[in-house]
């Protein structure tokens, strides 16, 4: 679900097709009948936004028939935690509820701990405010009639999608769910992936082989620059970014997550060593323990501050940026409501685009109804080096971080970013201190010494990364071994918060060591016969393949699965085998220690407190929707999302003018906005243009042809397309009303191929999950309609 | 009987000369010598360099191989079969790598575009790189916040803002977020919240 991986990830496809053959069954749950759909064994229709009415219908039906993992449940899960009583759902809403700020105040919805801080179970699973009998009572109201109302997706359907997934709660059996942005990209986003991982939590399909929620990306290191914190909340290593009420390192550390329950990991409890190393890894000697490594000289946000990025863009609209940077970007197209985007770029002073070709982005200046000679904004444009012409790695969706060589030389002056990176860096140092300015020191005194014989070095880099000990350890407190000063640090476990280690990212830490570059290894063994390959290149954590695979044993560490044996414990050795295991410690049974290590509580959340919008996933209509009223409760919406209104962010629901349901979606011979697609002969000439697809019932009804000249419209902007009438979409049947779905690739630009047309995203609407803040392209309300009259040149000449 | 994968072929039968027999292999590779003897005279690929990458469009992670000659020059790039992820396959993206190397349309200058400017201008490093230097300080400087209005330090910098970047290697990354963070910045954000 949420996914269409037979397009947009082809070559992973092929494993699909290895497991059909051995037998598997492949579900494919979507609103268009895609390439997937055509390989898969179940399809099922849903209308776009109603995935969490599809799950909860789920969820009734593992609960009803009895088809969970009542093992895994009780002793992995949070099932049987005993929940507040302030905890309650009435009519769309969760307890604590507050509308003016259009939040909730989530202690209400704690789990309740006895005299000695251990959270309050009840193994029997019966007691009323228990997480498994709260769950049941939510899903009670996902009845087939119910969800097949708000999906549109048959009852037959249903009940067939259901019953296969739901066999695979058996331990030897396993079913695993591949998402993409068809789940992240909507209002409810993170709660369609909370709905799944409380299916994969009830059916036991979590840290074992061939389990798992899985996300397709869409980018080859947006895994890797995710972990490397390029995010406005997080810095490396999924570290929290300081914030004004952390006024030294101290409180920041009180932060820490922490539990009482000695049989809870709690590996966040090793937070405090992160942060030091890391402050070492940025200020070198000028961190000191008695001057809190310098943490004070990081920028830090305003207490609830969310600096990302509709809000960032909506900043930069209002003009509160002069400067901006668009390193291997296009929000021109890339970003939702790309228009308002367009407009924003004009009000800064400059922007530094750097890129592989030229975008829509830094061409934004002379791109369609602007007139270059009312923009102010200053451009670089800095040409970079493509993949193959430098070195360094990636990290792909399974963590694995493979290394990459460098086949040719950049063309003409272009550069590889990290050595852009580098020359900017020192310019700007030697210019503070030259000139000196306003507060300097975290610039003058920045650790930055990444060239070797004069030249940038990008293996230094990744060795800072790795991390290293500052001082000769005669006996480290790990391992009572002594260590060098200079010699990298074997893994994350040998670092230290008292200064004495220095680290870029925690996760990386046993990536580069003394024993050599790790993600540049090519072994392809393969002992447990899973298709880890361990000593294929490296994954994080401490190349540990299968994260949570102690929740793949019993309490005595004995395989559940017997033909897919992850890790078992070898008692007489008193050691693990298989898998990198989630830490030494001995199976459950005998004294170890719950197996989701990262979780304060150690175990699988049935009931989720910790998100913004709730603990139980609950449908609601997507911002634009084509009904008046949520089937399921009083809340059209969820009542905790963020809406932006005023200048360009318009929005309209169950409005004649946009009658159609639309939904954005990628096909295999373009990337992304098609940036670096879109300029290569073979791949322009298979996918030459903007379409949009419907269905032949549509096409009629608006008298469209196949190949007709269409306009996709919304309250925010227009695009045109060369129309697809086809039997791939269908109208629903959705409370009584038919109604008509849409799709468009978000893959193109004005600027290049000529007459190729422009973003799907002049279309979508500024409105994100209140979660991620990742906005809702995934379902938004159009009009499509025929042009009669002879195309129209858009683009301007410059 | 050993599989024999096409890559490990070329490779064997690439030492053919030097002696291999038989035995080594445990068949008859005769035919099969005869036909990679004609590859080597057909395939453009002879005599080239291969180096391994990894594809840098989707997450699925697929090794290619390209190869270039003598002049460092790409003339090819395909499928890894060496890799265990994607055994050789690429899809039509992966498949046109090549075109990324060897394209006309590449950025091969820097461009400046003046404020209301209707054209670029071809710069050089130097100059481009010392004017961001004074811009980011400018910027910097005007905007930089040491306290908030409740007195708390923040040293932070809200005139300056920076998307990027997925497309980005890990190293260059982490290089990346610790030059904006000096800086100040805050308003960091890239491909992954979209």
């Amino acid at each position: 679900m949420g996914s269409n991986v037979a397009e947009n990830h082809p070559v992973s496809f092929k494993w699909i097709e290895a497991a059909r053959a051995k037998g598997a069954i492949f579900i494919h749950v979507d609103p268009r009948f895609t390439r997937t759909s055509a390989k898969a064994d179940i399809f099922a229709r849903l209308r776009s936004g109603t995935d969490i009415a599809f799950l909860g219908g789920m969820i009734k039906y593992i609960l009803d028939n009895n088809l969970y993992d009542e093992f895994y449940v009780k002793n992995y899960t949070n099932a049987s935690y005993i929940v507040s009583p302030k905890y309650g759902f009435d009519d769309g809403l969760f307890s604590g509820y507050n509308p003016s700020k259009r939040s909730y105040d989530q202690s209400m919805w704690a789990i309740e701990k006895d005299e000695n801080g251990i959270p309050k179970q009840d193994m029997t699973l019966q007691n009323e405010r228990c997480a498994f009998q709260l769950l049941k009572k939510h899903y009670s109201r996902y009845t087939l009639e119910k969800v097949t109302a708000i999906t549109g997706t048959p009852q037959e359907d249903l009940e067939k999608v259901y019953k296969v997934y739901g066999s695979t709660g058996k331990p030897d059996k396993a079913g695993t769910e591949l998402y993409a942005m068809g789940w992240t990209q909507h209002t409810v986003g993170v709660q369609n992936i909370r709905a799944m991982s409380i299916i994969q939590s009830l059916l036991g399909n979590m840290g074992v082989a061939g389990g798992g929620i899985n996300a397709l990306r869409g980018e080859s290191n947006v895994q890797g620059s995710t972990d490397q914190g390029l995010l406005f909340h997080i810095v490396p290593g999924y570290l929290p970014t300081p914030r004004a009420q952390w006024a030294k390192l101290e409180d920041y550390n009180k932060t820490t997550p922490s539990t009482k329950d000695t049989r809870s990991v709690n590996w966040w409890k090793n937070r405090p060593k992160y942060v030091a190393s890391l402050l070492k890894s940025f200020y070198g000697d000028k961190a000191a323990k008695n001057n809190d490594f310098c943490y004070e000289w990081l920028p830090k946000l305003e207490p609830t501050q969310d600096a990302s990025w509709l809000n960032l863009f909506d900043e930069m609209y209002k003009g509160t940026f002069t400067g901006f940077f668009a390193w291997g970007m296009n929000p021109a197209c890339s970003s939702a409501n790309a228009g308002k985007v367009r407009q924003a770029l004009g009000k800064l002073d400059w922007m530094v685009n750097v890129n592989l070709f030229d975008n829509e982005t830094g061409s934004f200046w002379k791109g369609p109804d602007i007139d270059p000679t009312k923009i102010k904004t200053e451009v670089f444009q800095l040409p970079c080096a493509a993949f193959l012409e430098k070195e360094g790695s990636i990290s792909n969706s399974g963590r694995w971080m493979q290394w990459r060589w460098k086949a040719t030389n950049p063309p003409g002056d272009a550069m590889p970013d990290g050595e852009i990176m580098n020359d900017l860096f020192k310019k700007v140092q030697a210019l503070y201190k030259k000139e000196k300015g306003v507060f300097p020191d975290p610039i003058l005194n920045l650790k930055w010494d990444y060239e070797t014989n004069g030249k940038f070095d990008i293996h230094k880099v990744a060795k800072e990364i790795n991390g290293y000990f500052l001082e000769d350890i005669p006996e480290h407190p790990v391992d009572k071994k002594a260590y060098k000063k200079g010699t990298l640090v074997p893994s994350f476990v040998f670092l230290l918060d008292d200064g004495r280690t220095s680290c870029g990212n925690w996760i990386y830490s046993a990536s580069y060591t003394e024993a050599g570059n790790m993600a540049a290894r090519r072994k392809k063994t393969d002992p447990t016969g899973l298709g880890l390959y361990p000593e294929w290149s490296w994954a994080w954590p401490v190349n540990r393949r299968i994260i949570y695979n102690r929740a793949s044993v019993d309490l005595e560490g004995k395989p559940r699965d017997a033909n897919r044996q992850l890790l078992k414990w070898d008692a007489e050795n008193k050691k693990w085998v298989g898998d990198i295991p989630d830490g030494p410690a001995p199976p459950m049974g005998t004294q170890g220690v719950y197996p989701f290590i990262m979780k304060p509580d150690g175990v699988a959340s049935i009931f989720g407190p910790g998100l913004k919008d709730g603990p139980f996933p609950e449908h609601y209509e997507p911002l634009e929707c084509p009904i008046e009223k949520n089937l399921m409760s009083g809340q059209r919406i969820n009542p905790a999302v963020k809406i932006f209104e005023g200048g360009l962010d318009t929005f309209a629901t169950c409005d004649p003018r946009y009658p159609f349901v639309c939904t954005t979606y990628r096909v295999t011979e373009h990337w992304q906005t098609g940036v670096l697609t879109r300029w290569l002969p073979w791949l322009t000439e298979a996918e030459p243009q903007m379409f949009c697809e419907m269905s032949q019932e549509l096409a009629t009804l608006r008298g469209i042809s196949n190949g007709d000249r269409v306009l996709v419209e919304t309250s925010r902007g227009k695009v045109e397309a060369v129309a697809i009438a086809t039997l791939r979409l269908k109208p629903f049947v959705i409370g009584g009303q038919t109604i008509h779905q849409i799709g468009i690739p978000w893959h193109f630009g004005w600027l290049h191929p000529k007459d190729g047309g422009d973003s799907a995203n002049l279309l979508t609407p500024t409105i994100g999950d209140p979660n991620t803040m990742i906005p809702e392209s995934k379902a938004f309300m159009a009009n499509v309609t025929k042009i009669t009259k002879q195309p129209t040149k858009k683009v301007k000449k410059a | 009987m050993k599989v024999i994968t096409r890559r490990d072929f070329l490779k064997i039968s690439g030492v053919t000369v030097a002696g291999l027999t038989l035995s080594q292999l445990g068949f008859d590779l005769t035919p099969a010598q005869l036909y990679a003897a004609e590859l080597r005279t057909e395939l453009r690929i002879k005599g080239a360099k291969e180096t391994p990458t990894i594809c840098c469009y989707c997450s699925v992670g697929c090794g290619i191989l390209v190869s270039t000659d003598k002049k460092g020059k790409v003339i090819n790039a395909e499928g890894d079969p060496d890799h265990p992820i994607s055994e050789g396959a690429l899809c039509a993206k992966g498949a046109s790598s090549y075109q990324i190397a060897v394209n006309d349309n590449r950025l091969q200058k820097v461009n400046y575009r003046a404020p209301y400017s209707n054209k670029w201008k071809e710069v050089s490093w130097e100059w481009a790189l010392d004017k961001i230097a004074a811009n980011i300080k400018k910027s910097r400087d005007k905007s930089f916040t040491e306290k908030n209005t409740d007195g708390k330090v923040v040293n932070r910098t809200n005139g300056i803002a920076s998307v990027g970047s997925a497309a980005l290697d890990n190293e260059e990354c982490w290089l990346y977020q610790k030059l904006l963070r000096s800086l100040g910045l805050v308003y960091i954000e890239h491909q992954a919240r979209i």
